[in-house]
């Protein structure tokens, strides 16, 4: 082998990119964390299923500010279970689902998603 | 057929996966067996490839340079284009891979209409679609980092927020992933339109196209069309991380399509033309200074030659050579 120094040099800083996850989350990471969003005690049921809720909420979420803010229609049906609900994060989602830090963020911070309700929306304090 | 076959084996690839989860329940299969043996492909087979290469003997300079080489003091020379020491190869190095310079001096030759002239014009589609292509793919591969480290790093947050910066939707669209696949179809369309293009364009070239076309759609479709459950796929691949996983079952067949397409792209790479990862690294003509002037390079291969000087010639026959009256230089 030609410049032996050089292509193991290269080849040992190509191996420490590509391993990066692995060395990453076995030394400083913590593999077994699992996000635990704590769901409201006493309710059996979302405004929709749990997996749509899983999948779309925030697709759901963004369709409510758009008819609050834009047509003033805050009364939403639901296509799962024909019940009326306002359209209202903090009087409908945050009734239920109380506390930011331990239902919204818990899966967010997870998967490092940073959603911008809060750039206007104030979270409830009260318990 | 060159464009055919590979688009049909990429929508085989996809639809084995797809139906694979969704109908036969292969979970494991595609979430846990495939990404491991893929990732051991890439690495062993990229190793072997360099090592390969490392074995060919570079006996000399070749200076392919566009600029004036370094000689007397009193000449300007050109230390990017031609450089004469490692600063300047790492320069003319970090160029080529950042910036596609060579690309960029891509010119088009013409026959002009008003008569039968020669013209030579610049052409920088190729090197726009390729930057754009490269620069997106390294963001968006280093956007998906988020669903390999826990906790996930400042940089990888700061990343994705610069990325998502015109927050349009829910999910907000990245600019990525719009500019890499408009520019995966530009690579793809100009190898279609151009008949000089299509003429020397091989199945080699439309597979990965299509392959990472169909990654780029997949993942696009998953993010804003055809949900899954994110965190489920991130317990894989932290399992996946920590050698303990289990492939869920939340993570729709849409999902292992993607992922065993990604699996596919791993293991073809060492073997195609993709390699240029690796190989850009190795051009002769860019990694090496042109100093041919200052260091003698020898041949690794010379062997040592036998010769017969003429003073050994001379102590041979010098005797016989006097007597038959012939000069000899001793004398």
């Amino acid at each position: 082998m030609y410049d032996a120094g050089k292509i193991i040099l290269g080849i040992a800083i190509f191996l420490v990119l590509i391993t990066f996850p692995f060395w990453f989350t076995l030394a400083l990471g913590n593999p077994d964390y699992q996000p635990d969003p704590e769901l409201p005690a006493g309710q059996v049921q979302c405004v929709e299923s749990k997996e749509y809720m899983i999948h779309w909420h925030m697709d759901l979420l963004n369709q409510w500010r758009d008819s609050v803010v834009r047509d003033g229609n805050r009364m939403y049906v639901s296509r799962e279970y024909g019940d009326r609900h306002e359209m209202s994060l903090t009087r409908t989602c945050m009734r239920c689902h109380e506390s930011r830090e331990r239902f919204c963020d818990r899966c967010h911070d997870y998967t490092a998603v940073d959603p911008y309700c809060w750039d206007c929306h104030v979270e409830p304090k009260g318990e | 057929m060159r464009v055919v076959i590979p688009l049909i084996a990429v929508i085989i690839l996809f639809m084995l996966a797809y139906f694979g989860v969704e109908a036969a329940g292969l979970q494991t299969l595609f979430g846990v067996v495939f990404p491991y043996i893929a990732l051991v492909i890439f690495i062993v087979g990229l190793i072997y490839k360099i090592v390969r290469w490392a074995m060919v003997p570079v006996p000399f300079r070749i200076p392919t340079t566009c600029g004036q080489q370094k000689s007397f003091p009193w000449i300007k020379p050109s230390k990017l284009d031609n450089p004469s020491g490692t600063l300047g190869v790492i320069g003319r190095m970090a160029l080529e891979v950042l910036c596609f310079r060579s690309l960029f001096r891509n010119t088009r030759t013409e026959i002009q209409k008003d008569g039968p002239k020669v013209a030579y014009a610049s052409n920088k589609w190729l090197w726009l679609g390729g930057m754009a292509f490269h620069w997106s793919m390294l963001i968006v591969s280093i956007r998906h980092l988020r669903f390999f480290t826990e906790p996930v790093p400042g940089v990888i947050i700061g990343l994705q927020d610069l990325d998502g910066f015109f927050q349009v939707g829910v999910p907000v669209f990245y600019a990525t992933s719009i500019i890499f696949l408009l520019a995966v179809g530009w690579l793809f369309l100009r190898r279609v339109v151009s008949p000089q293009l299509r003429y020397i364009s091989l199945a080699n070239d439309y597979f990965p196209l299509f392959l990472i076309l169909g990654i780029g759609t997949t993942g696009f479709l998953m993010r804003h069309l055809m949900k899954t459950d994110i965190v489920a796929i991130k317990n894989l691949t932290l399992g996946l991380l920590s050698f303990n996983p289990a492939a869920p079952a939340e993570a729709s067949g849409m999902f292992y399509a993607h992922l065993f397409l990604v699996c596919v792209l791993f293991a073809y790479f060492p073997f195609g033309k993709l390699t240029h990862l690796a190989g850009v690294f190795l051009s002769p003509t860019r990694n090496l200074s042109n100093n041919s002037r200052v260091v003698r390079h020898i041949n690794p291969w010379n062997y040592p030659v036998k010769v017969h000087t003429y003073a050994e010639y001379e102590e041979e026959f010098g005797e016989k050579m006097k007597k038959a009256g012939i000069p000899l230089d001793k004398e």
